[in-house]
């Protein structure tokens, strides 16, 4: 018998691993992903007496993992700068979804009952492309703020940007991204 | 003053990420009680931020 508590214990930590890979690989290119993985495994092994159960194991390494990708977020960006890529453009491209006036210039499809969606398998595919297809900065900031959950303070601080840019960027993200869910997905009427 | 759907769409996509202040959230609900897209599109929010949720835990 493996001994309850305190602390977790490292068979439990391990089997973890497919978990926090996944998210990592959401933030992270290989082999970043998996250094900030075997990082998290390591020091959640050394400070495992440190684990209150308080939360489930999952949130506490998941809180480990996301501070070392953070600081590998921050480590490539010293490196190589994530492209602005051409922000005159992408903000002409929200600029587009509306007329004049400010109403929406092209809001057709009713999404139904999108929650069906997402027990298609495909669905997930079309997701992905949609982000992909996101400029890298605004891709960046969408991530961490969904995925990460990361307050937009943090996010600001960790990529060296301003509030302004931070809300503009997700709001481009999001309207980027209804609008590509809408042609890949919810308007086709194939799915 | 009742805002425009762009202005609602800044309002609803910093709603996902700040508490909005009094002024603006009168001034969006009053846009979306007259406006079925901007609903829709506070749907859409909703349903986007879920499904990248899932996607991350499930996917
Ligand atoms: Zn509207």
């Amino acid at each position: 018998m493996e001994p309850k508590a305190p602390g977790a214990d490292h068979a439990a930590i391990e089997r973890e691993r497919g978990y926090l890979l996944r998210y990592a690989r959401l933030q992270l290119r290989d082999p970043a992903a998996e250094d900030a993985v075997q990082e998290t495994l390591l020091a959640a092994i050394e400070g495992a007496a440190r684990f209150s159960g308080k939360s489930s194991l999952r949130t506490w390494l998941t809180g480990i993992l996301k501070h070392k990708i953070i600081d590998h977020l921050r480590r490539n960006s010293r490196e190589q700068p994530l492209s602005s890529g051409d922000d005159a453009a992408e903000a002409d491209a929200v600029d587009a979804l509306f007329a004049g006036d400010g109403h929406w210039r092209d809001f057709s499809a009713d999404w139904g009952n999108p929650d069906a969606a997402l027990e298609n398998r495909r669905f997930w595919a079309a997701l992905e492309l949609c982000v992909q297809r996101l400029p890298a900065r605004t891709a960046r900031v969408f991530m961490m703020r969904e995925v990460m959950e990361m307050p937009n303070e943090e996010i600001c601080k960790a990529l060296d940007i301003t509030a302004t840019n931070c809300w503009v960027l997700l709001h481009r993200a999001r309207l980027t991204l209804r609008e590509c869910l809408e042609l890949q997905w919810f308007g086709k009427p194939e799915k | 003053m009742i805002p425009t759907c762009k202005e609602t769409s800044v309002l609803l996509s910093q709603g996902q990420d700040r508490r909005l202040k009094p002024s603006e959230s009168l001034r969006l609900r009053l846009h979306l009680l007259i406006c079925r897209r901007c609903r829709s599109f506070s749907q859409q929010l909703e349903f986007l931020r879920a499904a990248v949720r899932r996607y991350r835990d499930h996917g």
